[in-house]
Order: structure tokens, then C-alpha cells, then sequence
């Protein structure tokens, strides 16, 4: 069953939990192919009941320790614009939709996100253009996500240190 | 003068020919915590003792760092995990920031003083400004050089964080991971995405 995932990380985000749940939506998911839904609401007042959204198969949870089995088994992952977030997902290779809470002020993480969309790796768009993006959106666009290089790092360390 | 003399000879102390690399691990919430393991699972087992020091009020990280700890294979290597004041909260005024800030350099320096470690390394939350304090005094009283080394985060690539502003005048190896930041800060060193 093609699946969706939708995280906030540790954030609140009802707008986002809302417009995802709403028939309009529900149905451009499901014209697309994905009939699972699973939302992971963070610190959000909106937890909707499984029964609460037609087309799709509902499921919705606050925290949990990891989120790696729910990236896994995702075929999309539509995410606020959390560093932790975008990373998990890329470093998955995972598609990405990113949605920017526009209500946050002076929201540095949006820095990453920007970055990452210019580089192809990551889709983007608003609560209010949600709908129109899964419905036109092209994920054969996105490039793949190489993960960082820690050893480039050690390898510098060393050498400056002395390290044998 | 001395604080000149310590800040420029940073990149001639070699603390790795002499034997192990004594570590000093700052590990703020979250995404910071994440980073830095990432880092520390690249270093060698020459990176020994790493003392981990995380704010009295996270949670989370003492969990992340044994996990990290106990899947290391070099069965010889040691940590330890220490507790100071958080420096600073998200969205704390400026002026109770000095307050605190000065507050946690009460801890750190005992501590700092106390394990005297090769190299402080470090990669963004407030925390570290007092540690690395500490240890450039450490220097300044000349009883032992520590290299400061800062890795700014991902999240930073168009700027700065407020640390890293802070720190980037008095670390002795400052890394950020992406282009537009080592344009704007020549002294940085950029190696790509690092984490």
C-alpha cells in the first residue's frame, strides 16, 4: 500500500495536520496512488481520529523514540522545515515534500531547506498550496541526497593534530 | 599580548604526536547531539578520554552519547559524561543571558580545569561558549595549550549562529559545511557536508 508520511518533528504545526486531512487533499493523495496516511502530530492540538479522513487509511501519533520504520515504509514524506526532519528523510532516499509554516518568525532552519530545494533534493511548498503541488508535482525531478563525509573531517583532524 | 600569543599558535600544537587526544564533547540538544556523534564516530581510538558534558537540562543527549558509546569497538577507550547550568534557552533576553552565561563559566572552569583536556570540540549551542572560555584560560595561565575546534551545524548556511560569531574569533580550527559561509568567513575551513 502506497504511503505517505507526515512529520513535524518536535514542532507544532495544526495547519499542516489539517489541510493534509481535508477530503481535497485526502483525494489528490489518493489520484496519485497512495492509499496510507500516517501523521506523526508532534506537540500539535489536532491528533485526528483514524476514522476522520476519507480515501486514505489514517493513522496518527505524537512521538515516538524513532521514526525510521515509518520513513522506510513511506513512498513519500511530507515534513515541516526541520533540519533533523529533511535529513532523516533524504538520508532514507526518500521523496521530499517540504512544507514552510509561514506563521513562524525569523525561522533560521529555513536556510537549510531553501539550500537543499535549489539543489534539487526536495520539493516545497505552503499550507495553501498543498493541494496544487501533490496534484502536479513531479518527483522524478528530485536529484539523490549523498550523505556528509565525517571522515573528510577526521582525516583533517588528524593531520593537524599530529595524530599517528 | 598572551591572549594573541595563545589564539595565533593553535595550529602549530600537535597534542597527537605527544600520545592520546584527550577530548572535551559539547553536546547541546537535539540536531547538535546528532551532529556531533556523527563526528566523533569518524575519530580513531586516539581520541581518548572523551568527556561528554551536556546542560543540566537535556534529557536526551545522555542517552544518545551511551547508545553511541557502548557501539564503539575499541573496548580500551573511556568516556565520561558531566553535567553543567545551560548557558543560555532559545528566545532568553539578553540581559539574563550574561547572568547565565557567566553562571555556567562557574561550573566550566573547574571542570575544564579539572580534566584538562587536549582539544574542546564543539558545534553550536550556548553551552560551549563557557567551556571554550575556560579552556583558552586554561592556555592563558599557560598550564596546558587546548585546541578549540568548532563545526558549525548544517542548519547554517547563509549565516552564522550566534556561537559561532563568538567562537569563530578564538577557536583554533573553525569548519563550516557549506561554501556561502567559508566566502564570508576566509578563516574557516570547508570540507563539504561533514555529518
Amino acid at each position: 500500500m502506497k504511503t505517505v508520511f507526515v512529520t513535524v518533528g518536535t514542532t507544532s504545526f495544526d495547519e499542516l495536520i489539517e489541510n493534509v486531512t481535508t477530503p481535497e487533499v485526502a483525494q489528490a493523495l489518493k489520484s496519485r496512488g497512495y492509499e496510507r496516511l500516517v501523521l506523526q502530530v508532534g506537540r500539535g492540538s489536532l491528533l485526528p481520529d483514524p476514522d476522520s479522513c476519507p480515501h486514505v487509511r489514517l493513522e496518527a501519533f505524537r512521538f515516538k523514540d524513532s521514526i525510521a520504520e515509518d520513513i522506510q515504509q513511506a513512498d513519500l514524506i511530507i515534513s515541516h522545515a526541520g533540519a533533523g526532519s529533511c535529513l532523516e528523510a533524504l538520508g532514507a532516499g526518500k521523496p521530499l515534500l517540504v512544507v514552510v509554516n509561514d506563521k513562524l518568525m525569523d525561522n533560521h532552519q529555513l536556510e537549510l531547506a531553501r539550500q537543499l530545494h535549489m539543489d534539487s533534493h526536495l520539493l516545497y511548498c505552503t499550507c495553501s498550496t498543498l493541494k496544487e503541488t501533490l496534484r502536479t508535482m513531479d518527483l522524478s525531478v528530485l536529484r539523490p541526497f549523498l550523505p556528509g563525509q565525517p571522515k573528510n573531517f577526521a582525516n583533517f583532524l588528524d593531520k593537524a593534530l599530529g595524530v599517528q | 599580548m598572551r591572549l594573541h600569543i595563545v589564539v595565533k599558535t593553535g595550529s602549530n600544537h600537535k597534542p597527537g604526536a605527544e600520545g592520546p587526544v584527550a577530548a572535551l564533547v559539547v553536546a547541546g540538544s537535539g540536531g547538535h547531539t546528532t551532529e556531533i556523534l556523527r563526528l566523533m564516530e569518524s575519530l580513531s581510538a586516539a581520541y581518548t578520554p572523551r568527556h561528554y558534558v551536556i546542560a543540566d537540562t537535556d534529557r536526551m543527549s545522555e542517552e544518545k552519547i551511551c547508545t553511541f558509546e557502548s557501539s564503539k569497538q575499541h573496548s580500551d577507550s573511556q568516556f565520561t559524561i558531566h553535567r553543567i547550568p545551560r548557558s543560555r534557552e532559545v528566545h532568553q533576553s539578553w540581559s539574563s543571558s550574561v547572568l547565565s552565561t557567566l553562571s555556567a563559566l562557574c561550573y566550566s572552569l573547574p571542570l575544564v580545569f579539572r580534566l584538562r583536556p587536549d582539544m574542546v570540540l564543539c558545534n553550536g549551542p550556548g553551552t560551549c561558549v563557557p567551556l571554550c572560555m575556560a579552556g583558552l584560560l586554561l592556555g592563558l595561565l599557560g598550564m596546558k595549550k587546548v585546541v578549540i575546534v568548532y563545526v558549525e551545524s548544517i542548519c547554517r548556511v547563509e549565516t552564522l549562529s550566534l556561537t559561532g560569531k563568538i567562537l569563530y574569533l578564538i577557536s583554533d580550527y573553525f569548519f563550516v559545511q557549506w561554501s556561502s559561509l567559508r566566502d564570508k568567513y576566509p578563516k574557516s575551513i570547508f570540507l563539504g557536508r561533514i555529518v
